[in-house]
């Protein structure tokens, strides 16, 4: 067992080259706070990022930051901030969920995972605001892709496979990310009451108005009750939740006509910034499955209409309980007591309401060596997946096993 | 000049064979073989090159691709695909030895869900026929290319189409939900769908923007968007190219993405307004269109500022539209820009570069000094919230010799993107336009991962090949793994 730290990309390619020469699989690693997520890997050797960290070309008004690929996320959310911008698309905080809170979450890490928040439905993913990096196959070749500007079509879009393929098949080095200013203000607007299925037609409702809603979520009355903002766990009755952001004159008068929109379906409230932005954080991260621990967390990505069903069907067939964002077709579900984590249960009712996939985000290391942490792959799909593994990492050293055997 | 894979004289030759067997799988008038009926598939809207295919087919089922691509990765014949030919870069430039393999019968819309905002179309719909269909009900389909009326979805993915609203809607992989596509070996694979991200690796961002080299698309479902109540632009004209750009960077920096930011230089200006008197200001060295949308107290909101922050950098004209005619006429003359600068030239070359904004005085500069030493006039449309440049070379392709030293200028001015620190293209794509000039972005090493990538795909190498990438490697020798077993080499590095 060896722990390599490369001080720079040169370093990482004779480390890899070295353990594709010998067979050595690496485990990659920024700063520890998603390692448990995917499945256990067999693996003798850490390659540790984390000296490959700092903020190189950030200039605001070009929207592009370019930084080493294990710089903390604090560092680069703290610079983006001086100029009142951010990383739109709301990368997620699982630390907590995960029990990894003493780590620190990189950039790397970030788009590797291809992590987003409640904003996904408007600003879309990581890898959508991925624009180009410098990254180490895992033959030791240290290879470049994308650029440094917001609109870049040379040549195939790597960014895109890298991002969410979990570090299996490129160590990032540095990356280039497109950045956006901050909203003015935010603003929520809470509708009081609503079942799952009542609550989503009401989402679909206001993300089809032209009032540009930026978050849009939905949380059973036990989950609600959960929330550490006041009004929410206070509400007594399940809270669904919008969020309007903007400039100031508009966002009130986006939050009036919504108000209007949405009155006949139950009573309102109105969250003002710090009660949305904590409410939204807390949505982002899953902090009402934090607790108790010994639940098994799974995040499903569904056709948004179908939501209240899946989660109906997953109350039926286990002890499980859910809570909706991106309008319905992001559920969060927490199940306990099951010997397969729920994985059967999760995977019929995913495949029985219009498709989607489920990633096991939280359980014990047994249970995700045990069942698929994320959804299994057709024939001809995995296949596909396997050969294009191969034509990054032919002796499979990066990261092996972590989201599917053999890849 | 432009070289293409060698024709294989033992395809051509069995010509006659090849196309009873792709009648055998599309019956009928779907198999197109006569000269004359081939000639109007020699080039896309790239016509500076041309090349009559070998066979046209027009299959109208996804079976049908499968049947089609399987058929000829048996036998050793390559496949050019193409939706409506409007590619800029050849991206659909046949190939001697090659099928042409038309996507355009594949042009039904197959589902409008608006409650999960989204539609599945074939790729041979156009990208405003999406719009169209959906528009009645407040919605549209975001990526908007200039060719919009007449290009095709599938296309659009394949080149990963962008539009003058694309910085703040973004591009096609941005707008596009899910595909149904058909492997070189007739495998028929899914990617994504009504839900949002893919499971395992996102092989649908990286078939977008492929240029037809990675498979065929047969079926995609794109995210719709509800239209913004309000629409209103600002007109503001600049002594200098660098107030103008200047002025571009701090309505950014205060925190406003514009729906629209459109630049334009001199010779531009003046061509557009000739043609369609949109009462641009002549005098003027940059004229830049900013288009706020979003609920009415936003826009006027966002327009105020702009206003101030033109008066800031100089602005000299500072024209807000008071209508929506008014603001379509402000529009009207820079999407004639083309048509305009065609009318004052014989011919032009529309290039496609991106570049950091901060380096548009030195471009615009540079390319000054390069009209002038070639003899060309150039006239610059800027898409200049995303950096992405557009100059018009203007030529006289029946002058001996002109074309070339067009294409020689346009390669200097696509050099001089990525010196500044741009890229190749924005939009438009590689193709055959930008193929050899690849090696001023990517070095052996970056151009072989994504060859590797490609041989994933298509290991024979028989989809749409000549096209992207420089040289063509054989899969075999991309893949040959070479390592020194027992070498430590790297004795000094921490270990802990």
């Amino acid at each position: 067992m060896a722990v390599f730290r490369p001080a720079d990309a040169r370093q990482v390619g004779e480390i890899i080259a070295w353990a594709a020469g010998e067979e050595q699989p690496l485990e990659l690693l920024g700063g520890g706070s998603k390692r448990g997520i995917g499945r256990p890997m067999q693996v003798e050797h850490v390659l540790d990022l984390s000296a490959l960290s700092g903020i190189g070309d950030y200039e605001p008004a070009e929207l592009v930051l370019t930084a080493a690929a294990a710089t903390p996320l604090a560092e680069i959310e703290a610079a983006l901030a001086a100029s009142r911008q951010v990383l739109s698309f709301e990368p997620t905080d699982w630390r907590a969920l995960l029990g990894s809170e003493a780590s620190a979450q990189t950039i790397g890490g970030v788009l590797s995972c291809n992590l987003a928040g409640p904003r996904r439905i408007r600003s879309g993913a990581a890898r959508d605001h991925f624009l180009g990096f410098q990254g180490v196959n895992g033959r030791g070749e240290i290879y470049k892709s994308g650029g440094r500007v917001v609109k870049n079509v040379t040549g195939y879009d790597l960014c895109k496979l890298i991002a969410g393929a979990y570090g299996t098949l490129c160590v990032l080095t540095e990356i280039s990310i497109k950045v956006l200013p901050k909203a003015e203000t935010s603003r929520s607007l809470l509708v009081l009451g609503l079942d799952d299925a009542a609550a989503v037609r009401a989402l679909a409702e206001a993300l089809n108005s032209p009032h540009e809603v930026s978050g849009a979520a939905h949380l059973p009355a036990a989950v609600a009750r959960r929330s550490a903002v006041a009004a929410v766990a206070g509400a007594g009755a399940a809270v669904t939740a919008l969020r309007i952001e903007g400039p100031e004159p508009s966002t009130a008068y986006r939050v009036e006509n919504l108000v209007n929109l949405l009155s006949g379906a139950g009573p309102t409230d109105i969250l003002d910034e710090a009660g949305s932005e904590m409410l939204w954080r807390e949505v982002r991260d899953a902090g009402f499955f934090v607790e108790p621990r010994e639940r098994a967390v799974w995040r499903l990505s569904v056709t948004p209409s179908s939501g209240p069903a899946v989660a109906a069907d997953l109350a039926a067939r286990a002890e499980a309980e859910s809570y909706f964002d991106w309008g319905g077709g992001l559920v969060w579900v927490a199940i306990s007591d099951s010997p397969d984590a729920g994985a059967a249960a999760v995977r019929m009712a995913v495949a029985t309401h219009g498709g989607g996939h489920a990633l096991l985000l939280r359980a014990p290391e047994s249970l995700r060596a045990a069942v698929d942490v994320f959804e299994p792959l057709a024939g001809p799909l995995a296949a596909l997946s396997a050969r294009v593994k191969e034509s990054f990492d032919p002796r499979r050293v990066l990261n092996p096993g972590r989201m599917y055997a053999g890849i | 000049m432009l070289t293409m894979p060698p024709a294989d004289p033992m395809v051509l030759s069995r010509r006659e064979e090849i196309i009873a067997a792709l009648r055998q799988i599309v019956p009928g008038e779907g198999v197109i073989t006569t000269e004359a009926e081939r000639r109007a598939y020699e080039s896309d809207g790239l016509t500076a090159y041309r090349q009559l295919p070998m066979i046209v087919v027009l299959p109208s089922t996804t079976e049908q691709v499968s049947q089609i691509l399987r058929y000829c990765q048996t036998n050793n014949v390559k496949v050019v695909p193409r939706g409506a030919g409007t590619s800029l870069s050849g991206g659909a430039l046949p190939l001697e030895d090659g099928v042409l393999l038309g996507l355009g019968k594949f042009n039904r819309i197959l589902e409008i869900d608006l409650p999960n905002r989204c539609a599945v179309v074939q790729p041979g719909v156009t990208n405003l026929g999406i719009t169209n269909a959906v528009q009645h009900v407040g919605f549209y389909y975001a990526p908007d290319p200039s060719s919009q009326i007449a290009c095709s979805i599938g296309g659009n993915i394949a080149e990963n189409s962008g539009g003058v609203h694309c910085l703040k809607y973004g591009l096609t992989t941005n707008n596009v939900l899910g595909i149904e596509m058909v492997l070189m070996n007739g495998e028929i694979v899914r990617l994504g769908g009504k839900a949002m991200d893919a499971p395992g690796y996102d092989l649908l961002g990286v078939m977008t923007g492929s240029e037809g080299l990675l498979g065929v698309v047969t079926e995609v479902t794109v995210r719709l968007l509800r239209k913004t109540p309000t629409a209103r632009a600002i007109l503001l004209g600049f002594p200098s190219s660098e107030q103008g750009g200047k002025c571009v960077a701090d309505i950014i920096a205060s925190g406003i993405i514009p729906g629209g930011m459109e630049m334009m230089d001199r010779p531009a200006i003046h061509a557009a307004e000739a043609f369609v008197h949109a009462g641009y200001p002549l005098d003027v060295e940059a004229l830049l269109i900013v288009e706020l949308d979003g609920c009415a107290p936003e826009v006027d909101h966002l327009i105020a500022v702009v206003e101030r922050i033109a008066g800031e950098n100089g602005a000299v004209t500072s024209r807000v539209s008071r209508n929506e005619a008014e603001r379509e006429l402000f529009w009207a003359g820079r999407k004639a820009a083309f048509p305009a600068v065609g009318r004052i030239s014989p011919d032009y070359y529309c290039m496609d570069g991106t570049i950091p904004r901060r380096a548009l005085p030195t471009v615009l500069a540079r390319m000054r000094e390069l009209s002038e030493s070639y003899a060309l006039g150039v006239a610059n449309v800027f898409h200049a919230g995303d950096g992405n440049l557009h100059p018009l070379i203007m030529y006289d392709a029946n002058k001996p010799g002109e074309l070339e030293r067009t294409e020689a200028f346009g390669a200097d001015i696509l050099r001089l993107c990525v010196e500044v620190g741009g890229v190749l293209t924005g939009e438009h794509g590689v193709g055959v336009e930008k193929r050899d000039l690849m090696d001023t972005m990517f070095n052996e090493i970056d151009l072989a991962q994504q060859q590797r990538l490609k041989c994933a795909f298509d290991p024979g190498g028989l989809l749409n090949p000549g096209k992207v990438f420089p040289q063509l490697h054989r899969c075999a020798e991309l893949g040959r793994v070479h390592v020194h077993r027992g070498q430590m080499r790297f004795p000094d590095l921490p270990r802990f």
